[in-house]
């Protein structure tokens, strides 16, 4: 049934470096809460588990199954979306929860991985013209991604709304779009800015203000990237050592064990840290665009090219925001940031992207 | 149009493959030049911030140095004492918690709205100081529902005890809250901040360097919600100097006891030594009080009083010495030969000078005496005359080397310096000559003269012990807290009278005369079998008056003062006392018996009790109630 060949182009290399992330994003959800919520590590060994069980899974179906049911996947996707709004629970003034019993499924997570597919296999079925799409051309994946979209900001979850944006135009430009529609696009957005300033929650406005002066107000909306940065700057070049943090710990440092993970990791392990796991995202998402270039198909290239795309959008606005470059919106780090749906998704993408790259000779 | 295939491998891409391994290699140069600069170039900056972040200081305040008496009875003493905080961040409930503050503790929105408001600028949760040293009553209550309050917390730290209250006040003083202009003038590394105590009076101000000792702390790790974590550091605070005084407790006490429900002083000063012995201040203060925090209105009615309550009157009252001057005057006339011992005098009812009559307090005068007479029955025109003699130059030349005239140096606050006047300071002071007719006054120690009961006192031990005038001291010994000793006092003497000792025994023996002989003014103090020498005084204090024996008859505020200074034992003085009552008529009556408490105090103790159980048979009887003080006869003269 399973091929011998799929092992002889499996990417072992890549899945180390998997291993390895995933391995440290433990030992730094470990550090962040052994203290005060020792449920949470305890937690995340499950969802690494079950996690690998789901990346074994989208490894070894054959990727093509995923452009079959590309479009009911994301149906069923988009009607999960919907009923979060019925059913979901509330969180820290966000709906973006469906309560499983022990486990609370965060469908806007499933969500990219559907938007990738049902873009992948639309940009797929649908011929581009050699000089790029136009404008008329978008407006079906624009649609596609405008839904789950809208529905996801509604929740709100702005990070993950960023992402399905940030993904969606990533593959609708390495399709290639006609320069003319883009720089039309650009100047359109650039002109309907204030007006989508205007629909933003108080809170998120205040988290793109306090991005461009965190220090004038530290204890207010600042104080998330103020307190990160302390962390990450007295790590120093090797770092406080593993669990002697103080920011973390201490809860000086907000959303530590999820979104601001990496000012722990930075502030026990230092600049050696950072680089460390710096490198590792660059090989990875290296490795990724490699799988998506040597893809044997073009759906298995657009499908490929939208995962890496989506994990290199989360690294950089993750680690960019931690490190006070981007303002604060919400944003995970793969492998390394607590949280199941995130985990099983960041897993899922990897097995689809290993699954590409060992099917890349097998026709 | 040309278009792709499905299904054919992707050659299109293969190129914008290649452009995006460089733009996430750029991305990623770009991050990681990020953490460079955060953890490399600005490494330092974020770990102090870091640190202040996790961790806090809290003061534990150092014990002071303890006061003891001479034999080493605590004056002042630290006791454990609970104050209460407040730390806003952690407080959930505002109404509730003001609420329930002021139904345990009576303390109301305003108080804590001030006290936050003064704290404000602090480092987040850093506790703000509601209210000092509470009642046992008060912490068991704070105990019991602290849990209902969130941010409302207790801490001990050690408390001022002064352990003869209002006996000590004026000597001791008090502590109080230091305020911005101590802050500012205290140097740095003496570590003052605000909310801290520090001596605003007395010795406890003059000695506050020795007596505050080196606070200490604790470096505490917090959590960000201000949890206490763990100490990561603790240096213990170390005790303030403790100062042994010159003060005997009991001596202190019967002074106080004596003079309690009066206005005045009293002064006892060691001969031998010019120690003091005792230093007392009436109407009197409660220090405990005032160290542990008072409200407004309290503290405005303390300042506001118009017997000016923080008036140390043994050093910063100044009155005419009245006939308690007789004696300096007279060993003046004596050592300038202006009278021998035996020159007789006649001393009528008055005495007639440039046309005005000055009268003396004895309506039928003494008729013909000599200086031992004079100063036995105290005649005023016998004074007059010799005065005129001497002249007032010869007379302040004399009057100054007893210390009149010149601050004691005492470490006390605002010491006065009094005055000597002579024809010279007349003619700076006023710009015109002196009149004979002023001499007169000075020669009874009325007039311009003016002296504080410790100079007084100082001046009258000088008599006892036969003419060194020392300087007054009040310290002994300064002792760190392991008994090492730092200082100690050393008898200086500041003058010899420079008066024959034939002199000297001629007033002294006019002295004892005064409390022994017949038609003396403090006849009745003969019975105390203490060998009390001593003169009486009454300062004038209205011209006007017609003087009465019948004191109540005449309103308070014009009431004469009253003085008695004297020494005893007179063989072998050990100690000199000096009581001024404001406004208690005759010397005699009013300050005579609150001096004899001093002498009995002190010198009527069985040789060998023990010091603490001579002082508890002066409380005893101070709680028993003492009627048996006044003096009954017509021994109530001048």
């Amino acid at each position: 049934m399973i091929d011998r060949r799929l092992f002889t182009y499996f990417d072992w290399m890549m899945l180390a470096v998997i291993a390895a992330l995933a391995i440290i994003g433990f030992a730094s959800v470990y550090s962040a809460t052994h203290t005060h919520q020792p449920m949470i590590f305890k937690k995340d060994t499950y969802w690494l588990a079950i996690g690998a069980l789901f990346m074994l899974l989208t490894i070894f179906i054959n990727y093509n199954i995923f452009e079959r049911y590309a479009y009911v996947l994301y149906g069923v996707t988009i009607l999960v979306l919907i009923s979060v709004f019925f059913i979901g629970s509330t969180f820290g003034g966000a709906k973006r929860w469906i309560s499983l019993g022990f486990f609370s499924l965060q469908p806007s997570e499933i969500a990219k991985l559907a938007l990738i597919m049902v873009l992948a296999k639309y940009l797929n079925v649908r011929n581009v013209p050699a000089k790029g799409m136009t404008l008329k051309d978008l407006v079906v994946p624009g649609l596609f991604m405008l839904l789950p979209f809208l529905l996801i900001a509604k929740q709100p979850d702005l990070g993950t709304g960023i992402i399905l944006w940030m993904i969606f135009w990533s593959m609708v430009l390495v399709s290639k779009i006609r320069l003319k529609v883009l720089i039309g696009i650009f100047v359109s957005f650039a002109a309907l800015a204030p007006i989508a300033w205007m629909f933003l929650k108080g809170y998120q406005k205040a988290r793109l203000t306090s991005f461009m002066s965190p220090e004038s107000d530290p204890l207010g909306t600042g104080y998330h990237v103020m307190q990160s940065k302390i962390a990450i700057g007295s790590g120093g070049l090797f770092g406080k050592g593993f669990l002697h943090g103080t920011q973390g710990k201490l809860m000086f440092l907000p959303e530590h064990h999820t979104d601001f993970i990496f000012a722990v990791l930075a502030e026990e392990w230092g600049l050696v840290g950072t680089f460390t796991v710096l490198a590792l995202f660059l090989a990875f998402i290296l490795m990724a665009l490699n799988t998506a270039n040597t893809a044997k198909d073009r759906f298995g290239f657009l499908l490929a090219f939208g995962i890496t795309s989506m994990f290199f959008w989360q690294v950089t606005i993750n680690i960019g925001m931690v490190s006070g470059i981007l303002p604060v919106v919400g944003v995970p780090l793969p492998f390394i940031s607590y949280g199941g749906s995130f985990l099983i998704t960041s897993m899922m993408a990897a097995g689809i992207l290993l699954n590409i790259k060992m099917r890349r000779f097998i026709f | 149009m040309s278009g792709y295939f499905k299904d054919k491998e992707p050659k299109e891409f293969k190129q914008r493959i290649v452009v995006l391994n460089v733009l996430v290699s750029i991305i990623f140069f770009v991050l990681i030049a990020r953490f460079w600069y955060l953890q490399v170039m600005r490494a330092n900056y974020y770990t102090d911030l870091s640190l202040n972040n996790s961790t806090r200081i809290i003061k534990s305040t150092a014990p002071r140095g303890i006061l003891y008496d001479k034999n080493g009875i605590k004056i002042a003493d630290n006791r454990p004492g609970f104050d209460l905080f407040l730390i806003p961040e952690d407080v959930k409930d505002w109404t509730l918690t003001k609420k329930m503050l002021f139904d345990l503790i009576g303390i109301d929105e305003l108080t804590i709205d001030e006290k936050l408001k003064k704290a404000k600028g602090r480092p987040p949760f850093q506790a703000v100081k509601l209210k000092e040293d509470l009642s046992w009553d008060e912490t068991v209550k704070i105990e019991s529902f602290k849990f209902e309050m969130p941010g409302v917390m207790l801490d001990v730290a050690p408390k001022r005890s002064y352990i003869y209250g209002e006996a000590t006040a004026h000597l001791v003083g008090y502590l109080g809250e230091i305020n911005e202009k101590e802050l500012k003038e205290a140097p740095e590394e003496a570590g003052y901040s605000p909310g801290d105590l520090i001596g605003k009076y007395g010795l406890e101000k003059s000695f506050e360097k020795e007596l505050k000792g080196r606070d200490g702390g604790k470096e505490v790790e917090v959590d960000a919600l201000g949890r206490k974590i763990k100490i990561v550091n603790w240096s213990a605070p170390y005790p303030g100097n403790d100062i042994k005084l010159t003060i005997d407790a009991k001596a202190q006490l019967a002074a106080w006891l004596a003079l309690k429900d009066k206005v005045g002083a009293a002064v006892a000063i060691e001969p031998a030594t010019g120690k003091i012995l005792a230093m007392v201040s009436a109407p009197g203060f409660d220090p405990n009080a005032l160290s542990s925090g008072v409200s407004r209105e309290d503290w405005n009615a303390l300042i506001e009083n118009p017997l000016k309550i923080f008036n140390n009157r043994t050093i910063q009252a100044l009155y005419p010495p009245a006939s308690t001057y007789k004696p300096i005057h007279a060993a003046a006339a004596l050592e300038e030969k202006v009278i021998t011992p035996t020159t007789k005098i006649y001393s009528g009812p008055a005495f007639r000078f440039a046309g005005r009559d000055y009268r003396d307090w004895k309506e039928e005068g003494h008729g013909i005496i000599n200086v031992h007479r004079a100063i036995v029955e105290s005649s005023d025109t016998f004074f007059y005359q010799v005065g005129l003699k001497l002249g007032i130059d010869r007379l302040a030349d004399y009057t100054k080397r007893f210390g009149f005239g010149t601050k004691t140096g005492i470490p006390l606050q605002h010491e006065k310096a009094g005055l000597v006047p002579s024809s010279e300071w007349k003619k700076k002071a006023y710009k015109i000559q002196w009149y004979e007719g002023e001499t007169i006054s000075v020669s009874v120690g009325q007039g311009y003269m003016l002296t504080t009961p410790l100079q007084l006192a100082n001046a009258y031990a000088a008599i006892a012990n036969g003419g060194k005038l020392y300087k007054p001291q009040i310290i002994d010994e300064i002792k760190t807290p392991e008994g090492v000793v730092i200082s100690r006092a050393t008898i200086e003497e500041r003058a010899r009278l420079g008066i024959s000792e034939e002199t000297m025994n001629q007033v002294r023996a006019a002295l004892i005369g005064v409390t022994h002989e017949d038609g003396g003014t403090a006849r009745f103090l003969k019975a105390s079998n203490l060998k009390i020498a001593g003169k009486t005084g009454t300062a004038q204090v209205s011209r006007l008056i017609k003087r009465t024996k019948n004191v109540s008859s005449i309103t308070y505020k014009f009431r004469d003062h009253a003085w008695f200074a004297g020494f005893a034992p007179y063989d072998d003085p050990k100690i000199a006392v000096v009581v001024i009552v404001e406004h208690g008529g005759f010397g005699a009556s009013a300050a005579a018996p609150v001096a004899r408490e001093i002498f009995k105090a002190y010198l009527g103790v069985p040789e060998g009790e023990d010091p603490a159980v001579a002082l508890g048979k002066i409380e005893a009887k101070a709680k028993a109630g003492n009627d048996e003080i006044l003096p009954t006869e017509a021994e109530v003269n001048d």
